[in-house]
Protein backbone atom coordinates (compact mmCIF):
# COMPACT_ATOMS: atom_id res chain seq x y z
CA UNK A 1 0.00 0.00 0.00
CA UNK A 2 0.99 3.59 -0.59
CA UNK A 3 0.99 6.15 2.23
CA UNK A 4 -0.10 9.69 1.34
CA UNK A 5 1.06 12.86 3.08
CA UNK A 6 -1.84 12.90 5.55
CA UNK A 7 -1.02 9.34 6.63
CA UNK A 8 2.62 10.29 7.04
CA UNK A 9 1.68 13.19 9.31
CA UNK A 10 0.38 10.91 12.06
CA UNK A 11 3.29 8.50 11.69
CA UNK A 12 5.87 11.31 11.81
CA UNK A 13 4.27 12.82 14.90
CA UNK A 14 4.18 9.50 16.76
CA UNK A 15 7.75 8.70 15.81
CA UNK A 16 8.85 12.14 16.97
CA UNK A 17 7.09 11.86 20.33
CA UNK A 18 8.04 8.24 21.04
CA UNK A 19 11.48 8.08 19.50
CA UNK A 20 10.42 4.73 18.02
CA UNK A 21 10.35 3.47 14.43
CA UNK A 22 6.79 2.17 14.14
CA UNK A 23 7.65 0.09 11.07
CA UNK A 24 10.04 -1.97 13.12
CA UNK A 25 6.96 -3.90 14.34
CA UNK A 26 6.25 -7.06 12.27
CA UNK A 27 2.91 -7.78 13.92
CA UNK A 28 3.82 -10.97 15.77
CA UNK A 29 1.24 -10.14 18.45
CA UNK A 30 3.46 -10.95 21.42
CA UNK A 31 2.65 -7.58 23.04
CA UNK A 32 -1.06 -8.42 22.95
CA UNK A 33 -0.48 -11.98 24.14
CA UNK A 34 1.19 -10.74 27.31
CA UNK A 35 -0.83 -7.57 27.93
CA UNK A 36 -2.82 -7.92 31.18
CA UNK A 37 -5.53 -5.47 30.06
CA UNK A 38 -6.65 -6.70 26.63
CA UNK A 39 -10.11 -7.62 27.95
CA UNK A 40 -10.75 -3.95 28.67
CA UNK A 41 -9.33 -2.64 25.40
CA UNK A 42 -11.17 -1.80 22.17
CA UNK A 43 -8.02 -2.44 20.11
CA UNK A 44 -5.27 -4.91 20.93
CA UNK A 45 -1.83 -3.33 21.37
CA UNK A 46 -0.57 -4.81 18.08
CA UNK A 47 -3.69 -3.47 16.32
CA UNK A 48 -2.90 0.00 17.66
CA UNK A 49 0.59 -0.28 16.16
CA UNK A 50 -0.86 -1.53 12.86
CA UNK A 51 -3.21 1.43 12.63
CA UNK A 52 -0.30 3.76 13.29
CA UNK A 53 1.71 2.02 10.56
CA UNK A 54 -1.16 2.77 8.15
CA UNK A 55 -1.41 6.37 9.33
CA UNK A 56 -5.01 5.71 10.44
CA UNK A 57 -6.02 8.68 12.63
CA UNK A 58 -8.97 6.73 14.08
CA UNK A 59 -6.38 5.26 16.44
CA UNK A 60 -6.50 8.58 18.31
CA UNK A 61 -10.07 7.76 19.40
CA UNK A 62 -9.17 4.35 20.80
CA UNK A 63 -9.53 3.69 24.55
CA UNK A 64 -6.56 1.32 24.54
CA UNK A 65 -3.80 3.90 25.16
CA UNK A 66 -5.74 5.19 28.19
CA UNK A 67 -6.05 1.75 29.73
CA UNK A 68 -2.38 0.97 29.11
CA UNK A 69 -0.65 1.66 32.44
CA UNK A 70 2.91 1.49 31.03
CA UNK A 71 3.53 -1.74 32.93
CA UNK A 72 6.12 -2.64 30.28
CA UNK A 73 5.07 -6.28 29.99
CA UNK A 74 5.03 -5.84 26.18
CA UNK A 75 8.30 -3.94 26.20
CA UNK A 76 10.25 -6.79 27.82
CA UNK A 77 8.49 -9.34 25.60
CA UNK A 78 8.89 -7.62 22.20
CA UNK A 79 11.28 -9.64 20.01
CA UNK A 80 12.15 -6.48 18.05
CA UNK A 81 12.88 -4.47 21.19
CA UNK A 82 10.16 -1.97 20.36
CA UNK A 83 8.96 0.31 23.10
CA UNK A 84 5.21 -0.16 22.70
CA UNK A 85 4.36 1.85 25.87
CA UNK A 86 6.18 4.86 24.35
CA UNK A 87 3.92 4.63 21.27
CA UNK A 88 0.87 4.46 23.58
CA UNK A 89 2.17 7.52 25.40
CA UNK A 90 2.68 9.36 22.10
CA UNK A 91 -0.97 8.71 21.20
CA UNK A 92 -2.09 10.00 24.60
CA UNK A 93 0.13 13.05 24.24
CA UNK A 94 -1.34 13.99 20.85
CA UNK A 95 -4.73 14.38 22.58
CA UNK A 96 -3.37 15.94 25.77
CA UNK A 97 -1.41 18.56 23.84
CA UNK A 98 -4.69 19.71 22.30
CA UNK A 99 -5.54 20.67 25.89
CA UNK A 100 -7.98 17.81 26.27
CA UNK A 101 -7.93 16.16 29.69
CA UNK A 102 -8.92 12.51 29.93
CA UNK A 103 -9.88 12.81 33.59
CA UNK A 104 -11.64 15.74 35.23
CA UNK A 105 -10.95 16.30 38.89
CA UNK A 106 -14.54 17.32 39.58
CA UNK A 107 -15.83 13.96 38.34
CA UNK A 108 -13.60 11.92 40.61
CA UNK A 109 -14.06 10.54 44.06
CA UNK A 110 -10.55 11.20 45.34
CA UNK A 111 -11.29 10.61 49.01
CA UNK A 112 -9.10 7.89 50.44
CA UNK A 113 -6.92 7.66 47.35
CA UNK A 114 -3.18 7.78 48.03
CA UNK A 115 -1.14 10.59 46.45
CA UNK A 116 0.89 8.07 44.47
CA UNK A 117 -2.31 7.12 42.59
CA UNK A 118 -3.43 10.70 42.01
CA UNK A 119 -0.06 12.03 40.87
CA UNK A 120 0.54 9.17 38.45
CA UNK A 121 -3.00 9.31 37.07
CA UNK A 122 -2.90 13.04 36.47
CA UNK A 123 0.54 12.83 34.89
CA UNK A 124 -0.71 10.31 32.37
CA UNK A 125 -4.24 11.59 31.79
CA UNK A 126 -4.21 15.37 32.08
CA UNK A 127 -2.53 17.98 29.93
CA UNK B 1 26.83 1.66 61.89
CA UNK B 2 26.80 1.83 58.08
CA UNK B 3 24.98 4.88 56.74
CA UNK B 4 23.27 5.04 53.36
CA UNK B 5 21.41 7.87 51.62
CA UNK B 6 17.69 7.19 51.50
CA UNK B 7 14.94 8.67 49.35
CA UNK B 8 11.49 8.00 50.85
CA UNK B 9 9.00 9.53 48.38
CA UNK B 10 5.46 10.63 49.22
CA UNK B 11 3.72 7.37 50.12
CA UNK B 12 6.20 6.33 52.78
CA UNK B 13 5.37 9.48 54.71
CA UNK B 14 1.64 8.88 54.53
CA UNK B 15 -0.35 5.87 53.33
CA UNK B 16 2.68 3.56 53.47
CA UNK B 17 4.05 4.72 56.83
CA UNK B 18 4.28 1.11 57.98
CA UNK B 19 6.63 0.51 55.04
CA UNK B 20 9.04 3.24 56.15
CA UNK B 21 8.83 2.51 59.87
CA UNK B 22 9.48 -1.19 59.36
CA UNK B 23 12.37 -0.46 56.96
CA UNK B 24 14.03 1.89 59.45
CA UNK B 25 13.60 -0.67 62.23
CA UNK B 26 14.95 -3.68 60.33
CA UNK B 27 17.81 -1.59 58.94
CA UNK B 28 18.80 -0.61 62.43
CA UNK B 29 18.68 -4.29 63.45
CA UNK B 30 20.98 -5.02 60.50
CA UNK B 31 23.38 -2.25 61.47
CA UNK B 32 22.40 0.21 58.74
CA UNK B 33 21.19 3.77 59.22
CA UNK B 34 18.92 5.15 56.51
CA UNK B 35 19.89 8.81 56.17
CA UNK B 36 16.95 10.61 54.61
CA UNK B 37 18.34 13.12 52.11
CA UNK B 38 17.47 16.77 52.76
CA UNK B 39 15.08 18.68 50.53
CA UNK B 40 13.95 15.71 48.50
CA UNK B 41 11.06 16.26 46.10
CA UNK B 42 8.48 14.13 44.28
CA UNK B 43 9.96 11.65 41.79
CA UNK B 44 6.98 12.15 39.48
CA UNK B 45 5.79 8.57 40.15
CA UNK B 46 5.65 7.60 36.46
CA UNK B 47 8.58 7.92 34.08
CA UNK B 48 7.90 10.10 31.07
CA UNK B 49 8.02 8.12 27.83
CA UNK B 50 7.80 11.20 25.64
CA UNK B 51 11.03 11.87 23.84
CA UNK B 52 10.71 15.64 23.48
CA UNK B 53 9.64 16.66 26.99
CA UNK B 54 12.61 16.75 29.33
CA UNK B 55 10.84 18.82 31.98
CA UNK B 56 9.51 15.68 33.64
CA UNK B 57 13.05 14.41 34.18
CA UNK B 58 13.94 17.31 36.47
CA UNK B 59 12.16 16.02 39.57
CA UNK B 60 14.00 12.70 39.78
CA UNK B 61 17.33 14.23 38.73
CA UNK B 62 17.18 16.88 41.45
CA UNK B 63 16.95 14.11 44.05
CA UNK B 64 20.13 12.51 42.73
CA UNK B 65 21.82 15.91 42.89
CA UNK B 66 20.76 16.35 46.53
CA UNK B 67 22.27 12.97 47.44
CA UNK B 68 25.50 13.78 45.59
CA UNK B 69 25.78 17.20 47.23
CA UNK B 70 25.50 15.53 50.65
CA UNK B 71 28.54 13.48 49.77
CA UNK B 72 26.96 10.15 48.88
CA UNK B 73 27.65 8.05 45.79
CA UNK B 74 24.61 5.81 46.18
CA UNK B 75 20.94 6.57 46.79
CA UNK B 76 18.55 3.94 48.15
CA UNK B 77 14.82 3.71 47.52
CA UNK B 78 12.05 1.56 49.00
CA UNK B 79 9.01 2.42 46.87
CA UNK B 80 9.28 0.59 43.57
CA UNK B 81 7.73 3.47 41.60
CA UNK B 82 10.30 5.93 42.96
CA UNK B 83 13.00 3.37 42.30
CA UNK B 84 11.85 3.09 38.69
CA UNK B 85 11.63 6.82 37.89
CA UNK B 86 14.92 7.65 39.62
CA UNK B 87 16.80 4.81 37.93
CA UNK B 88 15.40 5.56 34.49
CA UNK B 89 16.13 9.28 34.67
CA UNK B 90 19.62 8.41 35.85
CA UNK B 91 20.00 5.97 32.95
CA UNK B 92 18.93 8.70 30.53
CA UNK B 93 21.49 11.12 31.93
CA UNK B 94 24.22 8.49 31.77
CA UNK B 95 23.48 7.41 28.22
CA UNK B 96 22.23 10.43 26.29
CA UNK B 97 24.78 13.26 26.17
CA UNK B 98 22.53 15.56 24.21
CA UNK B 99 19.63 15.35 26.67
CA UNK B 100 22.00 15.54 29.62
CA UNK B 101 23.39 18.83 28.31
CA UNK B 102 19.93 20.25 27.71
CA UNK B 103 18.81 19.33 31.24
CA UNK B 104 21.96 20.76 32.80
CA UNK B 105 21.61 23.96 30.81
CA UNK B 106 18.08 24.35 32.08
CA UNK B 107 18.85 23.82 35.77
CA UNK B 108 20.74 26.91 36.87
CA UNK B 109 20.57 26.53 40.65
CA UNK B 110 22.27 23.14 40.76
CA UNK B 111 25.73 22.07 39.73
CA UNK B 112 25.77 19.94 36.59
CA UNK B 113 24.83 16.30 36.99
CA UNK B 114 26.13 13.50 34.80
CA UNK B 115 24.86 10.39 36.54
CA UNK B 116 27.46 10.07 39.32
CA UNK B 117 24.93 8.66 41.78
CA UNK B 118 24.11 4.98 41.71
CA UNK B 119 20.41 4.51 42.48
CA UNK B 120 19.66 1.26 44.26
CA UNK B 121 16.61 -0.38 45.71
CA UNK B 122 16.66 -1.50 49.33
CA UNK B 123 16.38 -5.11 48.13
CA UNK B 124 19.76 -4.63 46.46
CA UNK B 125 21.20 -3.54 49.80
CA UNK B 126 19.91 -6.75 51.37
CA UNK B 127 20.90 -9.07 48.54
CA UNK B 128 24.12 -7.54 47.22
CA UNK B 129 25.65 -5.56 50.09
CA UNK B 130 24.58 -7.29 53.31
CA UNK B 131 23.74 -10.74 51.97
CA UNK B 132 20.99 -13.16 53.00
CA UNK B 133 23.14 -14.74 55.71
CA UNK B 134 23.19 -11.43 57.59
CA UNK B 135 19.40 -11.24 57.31
CA UNK B 136 19.08 -14.82 58.53
CA UNK B 137 21.15 -14.04 61.62
CA UNK B 138 18.62 -11.41 62.75
CA UNK B 139 15.62 -13.73 62.57
CA UNK B 140 14.30 -14.42 66.05
CA UNK B 141 10.77 -15.34 65.02
CA UNK B 142 11.16 -17.57 61.94
CA UNK B 143 8.09 -17.63 59.70
CA UNK B 144 7.74 -21.40 59.89
CA UNK B 145 4.83 -22.82 57.95
CA UNK B 146 3.84 -19.44 56.50
CA UNK B 147 3.37 -19.47 52.73
CA UNK B 148 4.24 -16.13 51.18
CA UNK B 149 3.47 -15.11 47.59
CA UNK B 150 6.15 -12.79 46.18
CA UNK B 151 4.44 -10.09 44.14
CA UNK B 152 6.97 -8.15 42.08
CA UNK B 153 4.51 -6.12 40.02
CA UNK B 154 5.90 -4.06 37.13
CA UNK B 155 8.33 -1.48 38.31
CA UNK B 156 10.96 -3.51 40.20
CA UNK B 157 12.03 -5.60 37.25
CA UNK B 158 11.09 -3.63 34.13
CA UNK B 159 12.57 -2.37 31.89
CA UNK B 160 15.62 -4.63 31.65
CA UNK B 161 18.11 -1.74 31.68
CA UNK B 162 17.29 -0.83 35.26
CA UNK B 163 15.44 -3.86 36.68
CA UNK B 164 16.98 -5.45 39.75
CA UNK B 165 16.12 -9.00 38.64
CA UNK B 166 15.32 -11.04 35.54
CA UNK B 167 11.96 -9.60 34.37
CA UNK B 168 10.70 -13.05 33.41
CA UNK B 169 11.91 -14.95 36.43
CA UNK B 170 12.72 -12.73 39.40
CA UNK B 171 13.86 -14.49 42.58
CA UNK B 172 14.91 -11.76 45.04
CA UNK B 173 11.68 -11.91 47.07
CA UNK B 174 11.81 -15.71 47.13
CA UNK B 175 15.35 -15.53 48.54
CA UNK B 176 14.22 -13.04 51.18
CA UNK B 177 11.23 -15.17 52.24
CA UNK B 178 13.47 -18.22 52.61
CA UNK B 179 15.96 -16.21 54.68
CA UNK B 180 13.13 -15.29 57.05
CA UNK B 181 12.16 -18.94 57.50
CA UNK B 182 8.99 -18.73 55.40
CA UNK B 183 8.00 -20.63 52.30
CA UNK B 184 7.86 -18.78 48.97
CA UNK B 185 4.85 -19.70 46.88
CA UNK B 186 5.17 -19.92 43.13
CA UNK B 187 2.12 -18.20 41.66
CA UNK B 188 1.17 -17.21 38.12
CA UNK B 189 0.69 -13.46 38.56
CA UNK B 190 3.87 -12.43 40.34
CA UNK B 191 4.78 -9.83 37.68
CA UNK B 192 1.32 -8.91 36.41
CA UNK B 193 0.28 -5.25 36.63
CA UNK B 194 -2.37 -4.48 39.29
CA UNK B 195 -3.95 -1.74 37.14
CA UNK B 196 -1.84 0.97 38.73
CA UNK B 197 -3.21 4.53 38.56
CA UNK B 198 -6.37 3.37 36.79
CA UNK B 199 -7.59 2.99 40.38
CA UNK B 200 -8.45 6.73 40.22
CA UNK B 201 -10.78 6.82 37.20
CA UNK B 202 -11.31 3.20 36.12
CA UNK B 203 -11.72 1.13 39.25
CA UNK B 204 -13.30 -1.77 37.39
CA UNK B 205 -9.96 -2.55 35.77
CA UNK B 206 -8.23 -2.62 39.15
CA UNK B 207 -10.98 -4.68 40.79
CA UNK B 208 -10.65 -7.28 38.04
CA UNK B 209 -6.85 -7.39 38.40
CA UNK B 210 -7.18 -7.62 42.18
CA UNK B 211 -9.48 -10.59 41.74
CA UNK B 212 -7.02 -12.28 39.39
CA UNK B 213 -3.84 -11.61 41.37
CA UNK B 214 -5.12 -12.29 44.89
CA UNK B 215 -7.18 -15.27 43.68
CA UNK B 216 -4.12 -16.68 41.92
CA UNK B 217 -2.10 -16.33 45.11
CA UNK B 218 -4.62 -18.05 47.39
CA UNK B 219 -5.24 -20.87 44.91
CA UNK B 220 -1.47 -21.45 44.96
CA UNK B 221 -1.65 -21.81 48.75
CA UNK B 222 -0.44 -18.36 49.81
CA UNK B 223 -1.24 -17.07 53.31
CA UNK B 224 -0.17 -13.57 52.37
CA UNK B 225 1.36 -11.49 49.58
CA UNK B 226 4.43 -9.24 49.81
CA UNK B 227 5.14 -6.21 47.66
CA UNK B 228 7.49 -3.21 47.41
CA UNK B 229 4.97 -0.88 45.79
CA UNK B 230 2.63 1.41 47.75
CA UNK B 231 0.24 1.60 44.81
CA UNK B 232 0.08 -2.18 44.39
CA UNK B 233 -0.43 -2.50 48.15
CA UNK B 234 -3.25 0.03 48.10
CA UNK B 235 -4.92 -1.57 45.10
CA UNK B 236 -4.64 -5.19 46.19
CA UNK B 237 -5.53 -4.48 49.82
CA UNK B 238 -8.19 -1.76 49.68
CA UNK B 239 -9.83 -2.92 46.46
CA UNK B 240 -9.87 -6.46 47.81
CA UNK B 241 -12.02 -5.24 50.69
CA UNK B 242 -14.45 -3.85 48.09
CA UNK B 243 -14.28 -7.09 46.15
CA UNK B 244 -15.25 -8.93 49.33
CA UNK B 245 -18.41 -6.84 49.68
CA UNK B 246 -19.47 -7.69 46.13
CA UNK B 247 -18.23 -11.29 46.21
CA UNK B 248 -18.54 -12.69 49.75
CA UNK B 249 -17.03 -16.04 48.74
CA UNK B 250 -13.77 -14.35 47.75
CA UNK B 251 -10.96 -15.77 49.88
CA UNK B 252 -9.14 -12.71 51.30
CA UNK B 253 -5.37 -12.62 51.46
CA UNK B 254 -3.39 -9.90 53.30
CA UNK B 255 -0.96 -7.78 51.26
CA UNK B 256 2.03 -6.38 53.16
CA UNK B 257 5.40 -4.76 52.42
CA UNK B 258 8.46 -6.99 52.39
CA UNK B 259 10.02 -4.92 55.21
CA UNK B 260 6.93 -5.57 57.35
CA UNK B 261 7.48 -9.29 56.85
CA UNK B 262 11.10 -8.79 57.93
CA UNK B 263 9.95 -6.88 61.03
CA UNK B 264 7.72 -9.81 61.98
CA UNK B 265 10.61 -12.26 61.57
CA UNK B 266 12.87 -9.94 63.56
CA UNK B 267 10.15 -9.91 66.27
CA UNK B 268 9.37 -6.21 65.82
CA UNK B 269 5.71 -6.46 64.78
CA UNK B 270 4.54 -3.20 66.34
CA UNK B 271 6.31 -0.94 63.83
CA UNK B 272 4.18 -2.37 61.04
CA UNK B 273 0.93 -0.48 61.62
CA UNK B 274 -0.98 -3.58 60.52
CA UNK B 275 -4.12 -2.10 62.10
CA UNK B 276 -4.29 0.25 59.10
CA UNK B 277 -4.56 -2.58 56.57
CA UNK B 278 -7.93 -3.40 55.03
CA UNK B 279 -7.20 -7.15 55.15
CA UNK B 280 -5.63 -7.73 58.56
CA UNK B 281 -2.43 -9.80 58.29
CA UNK B 282 -1.96 -10.40 62.02
CA UNK B 283 -3.83 -13.66 62.22
CA UNK B 284 -1.89 -15.44 59.46
CA UNK B 285 1.35 -14.09 60.89
CA UNK B 286 0.37 -15.39 64.35
CA UNK B 287 1.13 -12.09 66.08
CA UNK B 288 -2.30 -11.19 67.43
CA UNK B 289 -1.51 -11.75 71.07
CA UNK B 290 2.16 -10.97 70.83
CA UNK B 291 1.61 -7.31 70.07
CA UNK B 292 0.36 -6.52 73.56
CA UNK B 293 2.98 -8.51 75.42
CA UNK B 294 6.14 -7.88 73.44
CA UNK B 295 8.16 -4.86 72.30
Amino acid sequence: MQLNNADRELIDKIEELSGENVFSCYQCGKCSAGCPFTEEMDLLPNQVIRKVQMGDVSVLQSETPWICASCLSCEVDCPKGNNVPAIMEAIREISLRENVDKVELKDLKTRGLPEIALVSNFRKKTS
Amino acid sequence: MKEVAYYPGCSLKDTAKGFEDSAIQVSSDLGVRLKEIDRWNCCGTVYSLTDDNLMKQLGPIRNMIRARDEGFDQLYTLCSMCDNTLKRSNYLIQNDDDKRDKINNFMDQENDYSGEIEVKHYLQLLRDELGWERVREQVSNPLEGINVAPYYGCMLTRPKEIGLADPHNPTVFDELIESLGGTPVDFPYESECCGSYNTVDNQEVVLEKTRTITGGATRSGADLIITACPLCQFNLDTRQAELLKATPNHDPVPVIYFTQLMAVAFDRPRVNKFEEHAIDPRKVLKIENKVASKR
